[in-house]
């Protein structure tokens, strides 16, 4: 079977499956999930039976349906924040690479002063600020994590820029859009799909991590990082409550890693052989 | 005696090679790629001590990928699927990875096109001219040094002494060339394999170049095989020529028969291509009073180097006006300043009798309309994501202004101009050869319905067969819609064939400009006569009779 035209690695194919269970998941929970989101079921995490495969929380609530629902809540963020960082950091990056110039200085200048920060501080003052909600945690992340696209972008759009075929767009007098999205994206295409998987993944672990903290998504709402927080106690009592969703988090990471290895390793060996010696 | 000679293996003196003084045999080579297509096909050559072997042939008539053969070699995605080499009396194939790799650089060694992408940019060229000996322990370091000095005082280095401390970036093209020669001899192998050695060159510096590889390989009675595609060069050197096509051989014979007596339809064309240049003209039957084009006294500068410094030129109607010289002359920036892409700094570009604006953001959609220009290498120039009806179709609909019917009807017709089928204006560019490539950046000028048509080198990254096509359809062209064009190139032959006046540019000036007979026939400016009297002609005593001119006009100075 092939994907993208392309035969699948094993490792790659166990990344395929992982996602594709987690994309089925996320987007059906309200059918899949066996109980409701903040049902109470049970007593403080309870331990696992044949109504309630992982135990519960610490609240009573069902273990597998919060790791659903918390799967599906911070999938859904971490797809939002990176295709916003996408839309800035490509746009920018590529106008800056398209126009050079003092545009160019400016933009370039602008990330050395973003990138000073270190990204977590960054967050924790705008949401310290602003209070944590999810239009203001996106928007957060996605401005920061826009930096690192804007780099990756402005890189290949100079390579592309230089070719005689965008000249030959700008001799005919095209504007900047057609340029940009007509000569150039097109040609940056597989890079930057792959650069997005990447990305998916660090937004994925920062809001866990900022969840964590108790700066992320916030109660109601079930989410992976707020959900190891809040059953980290159980550990003392040797209960693997927290286990679940860190595992979860886990496995959403390094699935969506190994599809983007085996993307990346397509792109470098176009021949798909060694020399013979 | 040189360290190198002492170093010779003796045990070769004896090989089964030595009797009947076959160095190097190819029998029944056949190659192909991972997906499974045939690229050689049933290949034999046989190598003389001392011979040299020329192998010619289109862009993938497989002649680099034998070369590499012949030290066992093939690059990823290719494998050698059969057949035997054979390197004095010992067969290569059958040695493992070690045992090859002892031969390679010692036994048999390998010149490639480009010199600039050989050479480690981080060490010494002396380092890198002695690696192959030391790692092959066929010579001290001392010895590897003393006979590299050789080499270089052989190849006409500057200041062979010092030569080698220098960096690659320190030296020039042809220079670097010639160091790689040295590198290749470095171990004294009994095989050379040159890959296009002087394609990448300027023709004056190419001759030079060409000289010495002929004297090294004279010298030290070294097989080659000599792999290019220009015809006229490999005559020069070469004492028998195989031409190759499709990975097939389609003939093989003694240099002088395959020129004058040639037994294939295929390589009587290849001959007659070079040798049209001189008996064709272009005719002025086309070229009208009116002026397109005038660019007076214009300078222009890339940050402070003064890159053109006061050209006047003009083009009329339906004429070719040919720009040539080296690279670096500054006939491509000459293209720059036309098309709006570098502004001049002063001068006056007149344009249909009105002042053309220098940057390209002040000229109107229909100034930019008017001047279109064609590059070099067509695989950069057009978009490989764009369908031909999308490269084609977008000038149609941008100048003017037409619905997706009309676009249609129009692309069509223009396929039809350069003689492309229909159904191609689905494909994308990577399903298109270089030459239907260039046709379909032809098609994209033409879309425009242009006065002017800048040409770059149309046709120096192409095989000869296709450039001819491409200049036949430039000239029907012009001849049908009446168009003006530019010709930048440093192409001679090109030049002779399709130019009315052709302008001489040397280090940003003209040193001559007129009709292009004129310009032929002398007396010449002695730079018009360095860059005509070093392109090749088609004989193979063409090199001789230089070298017996340049000693004759030397021996005066001598006294």
């Amino acid at each position: 079977m092939k994907v993208f035209g392309q035969k699948p690695t094993p490792s790659a194919w166990f990344g395929l499956v992982v996602m594709a269970i987690f994309l089925v998941v996320a987007i059906f929970t309200p059918w899949l999930a066996p109980y409701e989101e903040s049902a109470n079921i049970g007593g403080t995490w309870d331990e696992p039976s044949a109504t309630s495969w992982l135990g519960g929380d610490q609240i009573g609530r069902d273990m597998l349906t919060r790791i659903m629902y918390g799967s599906r809540m911070t999938i859904a963020v971490a797809l939002a924040i990176t295709s916003l960082s996408f839309l800035i950091g490509i746009v920018l990056g590529f106008i800056s690479a398209v126009l050079g110039g003092w545009v160019d200085i400016f933009f370039t200048r602008l990330l050395d002063v973003m990138l000073s920060i270190p990204s977590l501080i960054f967050a924790l003052i705008i949401l310290g600020v602003f209070g944590s909600s999810i239009p203001v945690l996106i928007l957060t992340i996605a401005v920061i994590d826009s930096t690192r696209v804007f780099r990756l972008a402005r890189a290949l759009g100079m390579n592309l820029a230089v070719l005689e075929y965008v000249e030959a767009a700008r001799l005919r007098g095209e504007g900047l859009w057609w340029v940009i999205s007509r000569e150039i994206l097109p040609n940056a295409r597989a890079p930057l799909v792959a650069e997005f998987g990447l990305r998916f993944c660090f937004n994925f672990l920062f809001i866990a991590g900022l969840s964590f903290l108790g700066l992320g998504i916030q109660p109601p709402y079930a989410d992976l990082g707020g959900m190891v927080r809040e059953n980290a106690a159980a550990i003392n009592f040797g209960m693997m409550a927290p286990i679940y969703p860190a595992v979860t988090i886990a496995l959403l990471t390094v699935s969506v890693n190994l599809v983007v290895d085996w993307m990346l390793s397509i792109d470098a060996r176009p021949s798909g052989a060694q020399a013979e010696l | 005696m040189t360290p190198a000679r002492r170093a010779r293996r003796p045990s070769f003196e004896h090989g089964d090679g030595m009797i009947d003084d076959i160095i190097l045999e190819i029998k029944g080579l056949q190659m192909g790629s991972v997906a499974g297509a045939v690229i050689i096909d049933k290949v034999d050559l046989r190598l003389k001590q001392g011979e040299v072997l020329g192998l010619i042939g289109e862009s993938g008539a497989g002649k680099s990928t034998i070369g590499l053969a012949a030290m066992c070699y093939a690059r990823a995605g290719v494998h050698i699927a059969g057949g035997e080499v054979i390197l004095g009396g010992v067969n290569v194939r059958a040695l493992d990875a070690e045992g090859r790799r002892d031969v390679r650089g010692k036994r048999i060694a390998y010149i490639a096109q480009s010199a600039a992408a050989a050479f480690n940019p981080a060490h010494t060229l002396m380092d890198q001219v002695c690696e192959a000996p030391l790692i092959h322990h066929i010579m001290t370091r001392p010895e590897a040094e003393a006979w590299a000095r050789q080499l270089f005082r052989s190849l006409d280095l500057p200041d062979p002494q010092n030569f080698g401390s220098r960096y690659p970036h320190q030296v020039s093209g042809g220079q670097l060339q010639r160091a790689m020669a040295a590198m290749a001899m470095s171990c004294r192998p009994d095989v050379l394999v040159l890959d296009e050695p002087t394609t990448a060159l300027d023709v004056t510096t190419q001759i030079e170049v060409l000289i010495l590889l002929k004297s090294l390989i004279r010298e030290y009675r070294t097989a080659a095989l000599y792999i290019t595609h220009d015809l006229a060069v490999v005559a020069q050197v070469a004492d028998r020529i195989k031409v190759l096509r499709h990975g097939k051989e389609v003939e093989e014979g003694l240099t002088d028969q395959i020129l004058h007596h040639a037994r294939q339809d295929y390589t009587a064309r290849l001959v007659a291509v070079r040798g049209a240049a001189a008996s064709e003209r272009a005719t002025q039957a086309t070229v009208t009073a009116e002026t397109v084009l005038s660019i007076k006294a214009c300078h222009a500068y890339y940050g402070d180097f003064h890159v053109i410094k006061g050209v006047s030129l003009d083009v009329r109607r339906g004429e070719t006006v040919a720009v040539v010289g080296e690279s670096g002359s500054g006939k491509s920036t000459l293209a720059r300043i036309v098309t709006g892409l570098l502004p001049p700094r002063g001068g006056e570009i007149l344009f249909q009798g009105k002042p053309l604006p220098p940057a390209l953001k002040a000229r109107d959609k229909e100034l930019k309309r008017r001047i279109q220009l064609v590059y070099q290498i067509p695989d950069v120039a057009i978009n490989p994501r764009h369908s031909l009806l999308d490269i084609v179709g977008r000038p149609v609909q941008f100048y003017f202004d037409l619905g997706r019917e009309l676009v249609l009807k129009r692309a069509k017709e223009l396929m039809g101009l350069v003689e492309l089928p229909l159904d191609y204006l689905q494909r994308r560019p990577g399903q298109l050869s270089g030459g239907q490539k260039q046709r379909v950046c032809i098609a994209r000028a033409l879309a425009a319905q242009p006065d002017l048509i800048i040409l770059d080198e149309p046709t120096s990254a192409l095989d000869p067969l296709v450039a001819e096509e491409i200049l036949k359809l430039l000239r029907r062209l012009q001849s049908e819609l009446g168009l003006s064009y530019v010709l930048i190139t440093h192409d001679l032959d090109v030049v002779h064939r399709i130019a009315h006046r052709t302008a001489v540019m040397l280090k940003g000036e003209f040193v001559a400009f007129d009709q292009t007979e004129t310009i032929f026939d002398g007396p010449y400016h002695p730079y018009t006569e360095k860059l005509i009297s070093a392109v090749p002609v088609m004989r193979s005593d063409w090199l001789d009779g230089v070298l017996a001119k340049r000693a004759q006009a030397a021996l005066p100075a001598a006294h």
